[in-house]
Order: structure tokens, then C-alpha cells, then sequence
């Protein structure tokens, strides 16, 4: 069960990485071809640690979404675009997508584009560490480590530490 | 000065030169042209950056490799191409240049991709295109006379960063026709932004222009001693048109004092690469066992050069007005 939290709670995000992983590997029971994919910055973390923890490391990639954003015309191109890489065959492939937090799902639909635009994929699933709900298209996650509640203007971020820790923490938009 | 390729928010919203150009937007560019490389080895080689922009391919002067490049990189961004035959268009019916940019803005271009055989002609354009507040259109220096050609001094910085990672101990030499040459002045921009300690030009007295130690280069008129120890080469094309003039004395005797052989390369460090801007001269510039040996790099410089041009097209197209 994905736990609640709101903005005065601390928040532990090895312990929903962990609640996601159990999740992950309930859900892909049985699945033939799975495979990880993450997006850039904070859900390529995470698909790193399920791929190991899944045993799925050669079934492992990264999308950075900079060249499919529905608001280029607006802000015009992210500063720091990651290489995207997906070295697996995606035709026919059952695609868990990671990302670390879920909010208005416009990341979501432009990973998925990302996708198609690499061959076939038999099914995507979407997996997210925090929903912080405030849907702008319809995108629902398959598995969520916790359902936060944020006031507007502010929002969550997750990093990693040096030795791999993860760690989720609030911040103001505009700080 | 304000520098007229940058908005007032110091963005880059027209390439027309290297030089100026700040380290970290010559940075931000090869970074992203690194994410642009894979592209084209996937199923779908397309990203929808640029859906529904309209490039415009003005080449005044011919250049069929340069426009071909433009017009992949275009496509590949998803714009729609427009390649303008500029010979049997107005501007030999006696259009001013300005009047058929006039013309192209009114059918709602949004980018410029200029080569002229005017030094110079990218930067009126852009510089009208600001004046008569047409600033959300863009413009991209193909080339323009002796003076520069920025995306390929891009690529050539590219291609070096790929195969030699640092710039910060390079020693990199331009061979051949210095003078004639906008590609060997945009590397020597390049190269020196971006912190390469020494660069040498290598070439007869009669293609070599007067300023280059000014701009830190050092200067060769001997090959042999100029290539030793280098980690980068260079090579121009030796322009056939100079030939006519009394610049040299013939294509034979060019190579014979300046030709890339095996031999020379060997004077240089074990593992350096050769580059050259295309069209290559065998036998007058560059010998066809260095051109196809292990050493030469001329072809991957040719795919950097779609992705480095995507960068720069997404780039710009991207900056506010």
C-alpha cells in the first residue's frame, strides 16, 4: 500500500523505494521480455536500483525527454540534456518507465513518445517513486511508492548522496 | 559591445560567428550535440523539436555537402526545409539581398541558413531582421566569405573533444591555406576559447595572412617542424581557384612541401588524428593512405557535423525574443 504524506511528514525514500520494488517485482511476475527504462535525472536513479535489484541490468535504459517537451516553444531548450540510451530491443518489450515524481504527467507522455520512437513496445508501465497528484493528461502510474499532497509552488525533489543514499525533500519553486 | 548574436538575455539567437562567442555556450552546444549523435542510429531518426518551423537554406555561394548537412539536421529536427535556388531566383533578377529576406520573413520563416561569398552578409541579415523587429526569426552562418564558418568550426571542436576528451594540453595544428580559409579562422577562435595552449599554422608565406601570432597562434612555413609532436591535424582544402593566381606555383610542387604523407604524420604524436573540412584535394593537400588510413577522422567529422548543426538550429529556435 502506498503510504500518505504531506508537506510536515518526514519523508524516508529508501523506505518507499523499497515499498516500489516490491511493487515492480509483483507486477512483472512472470513478464517476458521486461525491461527498465528511467528518466532523467531522478527516475534514472531509481531505474538503476531496480534494474540491479531486479536482475535486469542488460534490460536497462535512460531517457532524458529535452527533444519531445510540449514547452520548448516556451523556455526553449533545457540547459543540461542527457544522452538518451536505450541499447535493448524495445519491439515487444513489457517497459517499466521510472520517474521520481508524478505530477502534471506531461514528462510521462513525452518519455512514452521517446519510446514509440525506438520501436514497438508490447506494454509500458509506469512506475513513480511520489504522485503528487495535479494531472494535467490522463496518465495513471501501475506503482507508487507514496501519494503526497503539495501546496502549489512547491515541490518535491529527490537526490542521491555519494554512497547512493536517496533522500526526498520539499523545496519552493521559486527559491 | 553587445554582441549582435546574443538577445538581451544572453542567449545565442543567431550563429554568425565564433569569435566572442562565450566558453560556455560553445560548451552548452557540444554537450548538446552529444545527446543529438544517437539519434540517428535509431529506428526513428526524428525528434519533433522543431514540428511545424520553417528552415530557410540560402546558399548564394554553392556548397552542396554544407546545405545537405543543414537540410538533414533540419529534418531530423522535424522542420519543414525550404532550399532556395538562389542562382534562377530575384536575387539575379536584382533583388537587394535584404528585399528577398523581406520577402522569405513575409512567407513566415523562422530560421535562416545563410552562405554567402560576402564577408559579412549573415551579419546584415540578422541585423536588419533585429532592426525591423523580425527578431524571432533566426539566422545560421553557412559560411561567409573569407570570414567564418562557425558550424564547422563547431564540429571540428567536437570531433576533437570526442577523440581527445581535454582540450587543456593540445597542441593542434591548421595546415594549407590559412589565408583563404574561414574554417582555419573559426577553429582558431574555437581552439583558443576553449583553452587549447598552443595552435600552429602551417603553410607557404603566400597563404599565410599576417596577424595569426596576434591571435597566439604560432606560425610554420616548415612542415616537417610544425607537425612534430602535435595531437591534431588540421588539413584545408587547397583551393583550385588559387591557382590561377600567383599565390603557387602548382599543385605538384604544393604537395610535394605540404602534402599530408604517411611520412610527415609520423612526426606527430602516435595517436594523432587528421581532420579536413571536405571536399578533399588527394594528392595535392592530403595523400590517399593518410585520408583512408587509422588515424584520419574525416568521416565521423562529417556525422558529428549533422548532430553538432541540430544543436545549434534547436538552440537558437529555442532562445525568447
Amino acid at each position: 500500500m502506498p503510504t500518505h504524506i504531506n508537506d510536515a511528514d518526514g519523508l524516508d525514500a529508501e523506505a518507499l523505494y523499497r515499498d516500489l520494488l516490491a511493487q515492480v517485482r509483483a507486477g512483472l511476475a512472470g513478464v517476458q521480455d521486461a525491461a527498465i527504462v528511467g528518466i532523467h535525472s531522478g527516475g534514472a536513479w531509481l531505474a538503476e536500483r531496480l534494474a540491479a535489484d531486479l536482475g535486469l541490468q542488460s534490460r536497462l535504459g535512460f531517457i532524458d525527454v529535452s527533444f519531445y517537451r510540449d514547452d520548448y516553444a516556451r523556455k526553449g531548450l533545457h540547459p543540461d540534456v542527457k544522452p538518451t540510451r536505450i541499447e535493448f530491443n524495445v519491439d515487444g518489450a513489457t517497459i517499466v518507465l521510472v520517474d521520481d515524481v508524478l505530477y502534471t504527467g506531461r514528462t510521462v507522455r513525452a518519455a512514452i513518445n521517446v519510446l514509440f520512437d525506438y520501436g514497438r513496445p508490447q506494454r509500458i508501465m509506469l512506475a513513480a517513486l511520489a504522485d503528487r497528484g495535479g494531472r494535467e493528461l490522463p496518465v495513471a502510474a501501475d506503482f507508487v511508492g507514496a501519494h503526497a499532497q503539495l501546496a502549489p509552488g512547491r515541490s518535491l525533489a529527490l537526490a542521491r548522496a555519494a554512497d547512493g543514499q536517496l533522500s526526498l525533500t520539499i523545496e519552493d519553486d521559486n527559491a | 559591445m553587445h554582441n549582435p548574436q546574443l538577445n538581451k538575455n544572453g542567449e545565442l539567437q543567431h550563429l554568425l560567428t565564433i569569435e566572442g562567442l562565450p566558453k560556455a555556450i560553445i560548451n552548452h552546444i557540444l554537450d548538446t550535440a552529444s545527446s543529438f549523435v544517437s539519434i540517428s542510429d535509431r529506428e526513428v531518426k526524428k525528434v519533433p523539436l522543431m514540428r511545424g518551423k520553417s528552415v530557410f537554406n540560402l546558399f548564394f555561394e554553392n556548397s552542396t555537402r554544407t546545405r545537405t548537412t543543414f537540410e538533414i539536421a533540419s529534418k531530423r529536427l522535424s522542420a519543414d526545409v525550404i532550399n532556395l535556388n538562389i542562382a534562377a531566383s530575384s536575387t539575379s533578377k536584382g533583388e537587394s539581398l535584404l528585399d528577398t529576406i523581406d520577402n522569405l520573413s513575409a512567407m513566415h520563416a523562422d530560421m535562416f541558413v545563410v552562405r554567402h561569398a560576402q564577408s559579412g552578409a549573415p551579419y546584415l541579415i540578422a541585423k536588419h531582421l533585429n532592426d525591423t523587429k523580425q527578431n524571432h526569426v533566426h539566422v545560421v552562418n553557412a559560411g561567409d566569405g573569407r570570414h567564418a564558418h562557425p558550424t564547422q568550426g563547431l564540429l571540428d571542436m567536437y570531433t576533437i573533444r570526442h577523440y581527445k576528451k581535454d582540450f587543456t594540453n593540445l597542441r593542434v595544428a591548421i595546415v594549407g591555406d590559412i589565408l583563404h580559409s574561414r574554417v582555419a579562422r573559426s577553429d582558431i577562435h574555437a581552439l583558443t576559447t576553449l583553452g587549447v595552449p598552443e595552435v600552429r599554422a602551417i603553410g607557404p608565406h603566400t597563404l599565410l595572412p599576417g596577424g595569426l601570432e596576434q591571435m597566439g597562434v604560432r606560425v610554420f612555413t616548415n612542415m616537417d617542424e610544425g607537425l612534430k609532436d602535435v595531437d591534431v591535424i588540421i588539413m584545408l582544402r587547397l583551393q583550385n581557384e588559387r591557382m590561377s593566381g600567383a599565390l603557387l606555383p602548382s599543385a605538384g610542387e604544393y604537395f610535394k612541401s605540404y602534402g599530408l604523407t604517411p611520412e610527415r604524420l609520423a612526426l606527430a604524436k602516435p595517436d594523432a588524428i587528421v581532420m579536413h573540412p571536405g571536399p578533399m584535394n588527394r594528392g595535392v593537400e592530403i595523400d590517399s593512405a593518410v585520408a583512408d588510413g587509422a588515424q584520419a577522422v574525416i568521416l565521423p567529422q562529417v556525422t558529428f557535423g549533422i548532430a553538432v548543426r541540430m544543436a545549434v538550429m534547436s538552440i537558437l529556435a529555442g532562445s525568447h525574443t
